[in-house]
């Protein structure tokens, strides 16, 4: 739900965190993604960077350069005349995912957990397109909203020290992915070989908060053939 | 001209390449990155004419084992780690002339934690995302993404000559003491807590083992919250320097190696402070003493100006 009016919070001499709206849901987020790309369009002096989430963004800025009065107006400027943000259009972006097996070693678990059938969990995970809320956690790793209930699964209760590089994993009512390989505790259902992290590319990852995600269910031979092209 | 300059023959407990961090990606959950010990990487890189921002090595506790490859000039700062050249101890905070063949050998840190090794010319090394700086959990920046190993060789682009040789005079280096006083903000979620407020800027912590780029675990006093149901939040950003408390009440203070998590933040470290955090060993104690916002701007102000008008004795 959005505010009425922003809420702010000092991080530090340098941070101004200021919240939106409260709990998880897409409008609020969108919201958020506007305001982003409202204050990176045009960055007034003292300007660092800025971190979205799920209900608020954080503004990290230089003290010495601006005041934090400043970002507050530049918020609420923003805020109340949401007309002036130039809309961040949210892309749809499908990734390629072999369900199961190796690439997906918890489905059987998933599956069973909800009492349904590892294709049951395949047609229903790949059936909804997924808002990107937030990326964090691990480089690129997306935090999706939208997963259907019936594959609710609790996180690992000791988390894996390894989750490869482009698995796609479940944690409670979210679906996620991991761009590079890092310990991990989610339920792990797939697997894509696109490479999500170009490091080089002026948009390093395939895709960034505020797009929609739509998984490609693929086969074992696609998914090696895929592998194979990205050298 | 990239020359080779010195190669690693021991490595040393964790040693990596850091300039001043990787700015404009932590949207996508990049972290900065960079020297955790600001102050330090600088006087380093000065010492040896190097430009402010040239990447540095960071040695963490003790160094590694080099062995020289092209006459150059080094420096080292930060933590009290003993240096030799050839089995002779060479100063620390100052100008050191190499020469080829030299054997350099680090001690383990007697005060302090984080020394930093800038060499004449600047370490050189490919930037991966506008940065040099290791983030070794995605394998950007530094030597390969990672840590430095035996047989890795350090590049410098044309080794700076003629460089005077000189030293940061005693007075301007940071005391490093094992008690540290570190001037914080309340907040972002300093509502989270009452009595665990005062607790928190009253009780000395002592800094665990459990300490990296990411974070500064603290053991002591339990941190209690207000709201037994409400320990955690929905994730938000977090800069370096915000103290986290996990539900068991013992303070993390965050460093450079994270951009969101769902721990409540009962304060943030000034950014003027944050050197001094660098330097934070294990058996450390630190206690937290409140400011308001405009004595941490001024502090930082402070902390410009002397870097811009510190001066070096010639030697």
């Amino acid at each position: 739900m959005i505010f009425k009016s922003p809420k702010f919070r000092m991080v530090g001499d340098t941070g101004l965190l200021a919240q939106v709206g409260d709990g998880i849901d897409r409008e609020t987020n969108l919201l958020v993604h506007n305001l982003v790309h409202a204050i990176e369009l045009d960055p007034p002096a003292g300007f660092i960077e800025v971190i979205p989430a799920y209900n608020c963004l954080l503004i990290n800025y230089d003290p010495i350069k601006s005041s934090i009065n400043d970002w507050i107006e530049m918020v609420e400027s923003h805020f109340y005349a949401p007309q002036s943000c130039i809309r961040n259009v949210p892309r749809l972006i499908e990734i390629p995912v072999c369900y199961g097996e190796d690439f997906g070693p918890d489905m059987e678990f998933v599956a069973e957990l909800n009492g349904l059938s590892t294709d049951d969990v395949i047609r229903i995970h790949s059936s909804v397109d997924y808002f990107v809320y937030m990326l964090g956690f691990t480089p690129g790793f997306a935090y999706l909203g939208g997963m259907d209930h019936r594959l609710f699964a609790p996180r690992l209760e000791t988390p894996r020290d390894r989750v490869f590089e482009g698995s796609v994993g479940i944690a409670s009512a979210q679906t996620g992915i991991y761009p590079v390989s890092s310990p991990g505790g989610w339920r792990l259902i797939a697997r894509t070989p696109i490479k999500l992290f170009t490091p080089d590319n002026e948009l390093p990852f395939r895709y960034r908060a505020g797009d929609v995600i739509r998984f490609r269910p693929i086969d074992r031979i696609e998914f090696e053939s895929i592998s194979r092209s990205n050298g | 001209m990239v020359k080779e300059i010195l190669e690693i023959l021991q490595p040393g407990p964790m040693t990596t390449i850091q300039d001043r961090g990787r700015f404009g990606f932590r949207k996508f959950g990049v972290p900065v990155s960079g020297a955790l010990d600001g102050f330090s990487s600088v006087i380093a890189n000065r010492l040896t004419g190097a430009r402010d921002d040239a990447p540095v090595l960071e040695m963490t506790l003790s160094g590694p084992k080099m062995a020289v490859l092209s006459d150059c000039v080094i420096s080292v700062t930060g933590a009290q780690m003993p240096l030799k050249v050839n089995g002779i101890e060479k100063p620390l905070w100052a100008t050191v002339s190499l020469a080829r063949g030299d054997i350099v050998q680090f001690g383990v840190a007697v005060k302090g934690l984080r020394a930093y090794l800038a060499v004449g010319g600047g370490i050189w090394c490919p930037r991966a995302m506008g940065s040099s700086s290791t983030f070794a959990a995605a394998g950007l920046g530094g030597m390969n993404g990672r840590r430095l190993l035996g047989g890795d060789r350090l590049l410098s682009s044309e080794p700076t000559n003629g460089v005077r040789s000189r030293m940061l005079d005693r007075k301007f280096r940071p005391e490093l003491c094992g008690e540290l006083k570190l001037r914080s903000l309340p907040g972002p979620q300093d509502d989270f807590f009452n009595d665990g407020l005062e607790t928190f800027f009253s009780a000395e912590y002592t800094v665990t083992g459990k300490t990296d780029r990411m974070g500064c675990r603290l053991d002591g006093s339990v941190v209690t919250f207000r709201d037994q149901s409400r320990l955690t939040i929905i994730s938000e950003p977090s800069l370096p320097g915000c103290v986290q408390v996990p539900p068991d009440g013992q303070p993390i203070i965050l460093l450079v190696e994270q951009t969101v998590g769902g721990y409540a933040k009962i304060a943030t470290v000034i950014s003027a402070d944050l050197d001094l955090v660098a330097q934070a060993r294990p058996g450390d104690r630190i206690r937290f003493t409140r400011v308001s916002h405009l004595q941490a701007v001024n502090a930082l102000r402070e902390r410009k100006s002397m870097l811009e008008s510190i001066a070096f004795t010639n030697l």
